[in-house]
């Protein structure tokens, strides 16, 4: 685009004035440039802006024909108090906490065990089972739901924190598997080695000189298992049945009332749900790019 | 949910070197207590895959062959019955071109898109690092949240877009996004495109960021206009990890569930009904779990035939490249 710019400038022009021109057409790309970052920007929060904004309008305002731009004055807590009282949204909130947090933070060690095992030592196979996980996150999750439920089922394991945790800790293990591999692929030699000769375990090593320099990529792995487990809507759907066990993805998509949307409702819970995994975002950015760009993560 | 993939050149799954050892002894002992000490920690890590993910596939396969209803209490072997009720289904084959029209659709936008995004964060600018992060965004938004709030923009009533639209005046009357037949599909594909654009932007960035500046600068010098340097040396360098990327999109696509069954359920007339969704309600409002498997083999089985198609096309590119 810039450069269609500059030539159509160049050609426009007299060639005295070439020097002024360059000119001119530097501004204008820098101009196009700074629209290009602002639009960006205007798309990726907007959608988001607006739902923040619907969370503060009373009902009146939210089903008017003219919509009201700003939450002041005349915003109200309503819907937030209306989600965390009469709704019990709290309930959902604390639900995902334990069942996303505990798969993964126990599938985090499992992966970490299995990632150091894959990546350092001498192990027959291990082309194969890196293959097999790699093959296995390829699978739709559609046809992993029903099988589950038919295991679930008859070990009472349905609409318990413990029969969704499990599928979502070795649902998620493939990709932390993959991104912690990486990292400790990424890590050099010498120490462990320096660690073996000075007679300490494998496990030892492991504890006090792999993990710690492999940190990163534990944090990475862990915060993108746990915001892709935060927001699975399908397996809660078919495990859960009741709101005592339901997630927050569930919750919202339930989200329902006799006579209108609840837009106001919604938008808070929204809000509420969103709010940390945003903050979470922009304080781990860059590990959560590391990880995306080393694992092609994706929900 | 996950999509894992070597995306970059940096993660390879070529086997490490052999570790130095000192003295032969030394390495027959350390290698057995090596191997035993990598067996246990890599054992945890393949039950659990096995658990979770390859022994259900495989039950799923075994279930599509078979009529197992709970509610009518039947369970027997039917051989392929299921898949020709399938074939012959109205509804599946209309879901499945759903599927496929929203999975090549959604992802070529995405890789333009997202292409556009990653070349304008490549420059350096004051506040990079921000627009970065704000990027992320839509992408660390939870999908359910995200069909919300694609509800709550267009609805068809007090949504703010057919308002801002009305007033634009391009439109004489409210647009029902989601209730229309003509406009469903279309809405999912915008909400997806919201939702995953970041995504590619922020892979196809790190390919952009993997071309050596000096390239740029002596064609620069050459006289080669910026437009001129974009196709011959950014397009060529990043069109592997671009095409892996839309691969690994359109793999991810293809198991759309979230956004129509939010935000249409899969409705109206069926327009944006999707394997996935539909999978779904055979599985489990209909409790049919043979016809359910059947239509999910059939779904791994277009996704293959998609990665196949892929691999082929990248392995052309490769030899032109080379040739």
């Amino acid at each position: 685009m810039t450069a269609a710019t500059t030539t159509a400038i160049g050609a426009a022009a007299p060639r005295t004035r070439s020097r002024a021109n360059l000119t001119v057409s530097r501004t204008l790309r820098r101009v196009l440039f700074d629209v290009a970052v602002g639009l960006i920007v205007l798309w990726s929060l907007t959608p988001f802006l607006w739902q923040l904004n619907a969370s503060f309008q009373p009902d009146r305002n939210l089903s008017a024909a003219v919509p009201t731009w700003l939450p002041f004055p005349g915003g109200t807590l309503d819907h937030y108090r209306s989600v965390f009282g009469e709704r019990h949204f709290q309930g959902y909130i604390v639900n995902s906490v334990i069942v996303a947090g505990t798969a993964t933070l126990v599938g985090l060690f499992i992966a970490m065990a299995g990632s150091y095992a894959l990546a350092r030592l001498p192990l027959p196979g291990k082309a194969v089972v890196l293959g097999l996980i790699l093959g296995i996150s390829m699978f739709p999750q559609i046809a992993l739901v029903a099988p589950l439920y038919l295991v679930l089922r008859p070990l009472h394991l349905l609409n318990t924190y413990e029969g969704l945790g499990f599928s979502y800790m070795g649902l998620s293990l493939p990709l932390m598997v993959f991104i912690m591999y990486a990292f400790f692929r990424g890590i050099p030699r010498e120490m462990e080695e320096a660690a073996a000769i000075d007679g300490a375990s494998t496990i030892r090593t492991i504890w006090s000189i792999v993990i710690p320099l492999a940190l990163p990529g534990v944090v990475t792995a862990g915060l993108i298992a746990f915001m892709l487990n935060w927001q699975e809507l399908m397996l809660a759907l078919a495990f859960t049945s009741t709101p005592d066990r339901q997630t927050v993805p569930v919750g919202i998509a339930n989200f329902r009332a006799l006579f209108f949307t609840p837009w106001g409702d919604m938008s808070a819970a929204s809000v509420a749900v969103t709010i940390p995994i945003v903050i979470l975002v922009l304080l781990f950015q860059k590990r959560i790019i590391a990880g995306i760009t080393a694992g092609g993560v994706k929900e | 949910m996950t999509t894992v993939g070597p995306t970059s050149t940096t993660v390879g799954v070529e086997e490490p070197k052999p570790p130095a050892q000192p003295t032969r002894a030394g390495r027959d002992h350390v290698s057995f207590r090596d191997w035993m000490t990598g067996a246990a920690l890599l054992l945890p890590t393949v039950v659990m895959v096995l658990a979770v993910a390859l022994y259900p596939v495989l039950r799923s396969v075994w279930m599509s062959f078979r009529n197992t209803s709970p509610i009518l209490r039947e369970d027997n072997f039917v051989g392929v019955a299921n898949y020709g009720q399938l074939l012959a289904d109205e509804g599946f084959r209309n879901a499945w071109l759903n599927t496929l029209w929203f999975t090549a659709v959604s992802t070529l936008i995405e890789t333009l898109l997202g292409l556009g995004f990653a070349l304008v964060l490549n420059h350096p600018f004051r506040g990079r690092g921000w627009v970065r992060a704000v990027v992320l965004i839509p992408w660390a938004i939870p999908t359910v949240v995200t069909s919300r709030m694609f509800g709550f923009l267009l609805d068809g009533q007090s949504g703010v877009v057919n308002y801002l639209l009305l007033q634009v005046g391009l439109i004489d009357a409210p647009i029902n996004f989601t209730g229309d037949v003509r406009f469903a599909m279309g809405t999912i594909i915008m909400a997806d495109v919201w939702k995953t654009t970041p995504f590619m932007a922020l892979l196809i960035l790190a390919a952009l960021q993997s071309v050596p500046p000096s390239l740029h600068e002596s064609a620069a010098i050459d006289g080669a206009s910026s437009w001129r340097r974009f196709l011959s040396i950014t397009m060529p360098m990043i069109m592997p990890a671009l095409l892996i990327a839309s691969l690994l999109r359109a793999l991810d696509a293809f198991r759309i569930f979230d956004l129509p069954y939010v935000l249409t359920g899969g409705g109206p007339a069926d327009s944006t009904e999707v394997l996935s969704t539909l999978s779904y309600k055979t599985l489990f409002s209909g409790s049919q779990y043979g016809l359910g498997s059947a239509t999910t083999v059939l779904m791994f089985l277009t996704e293959a035939a998609i990665a196949a198609l892929f691999a082929i096309w990248i392995a052309r590119r490769f030899k032109i490249l080379e040739g």
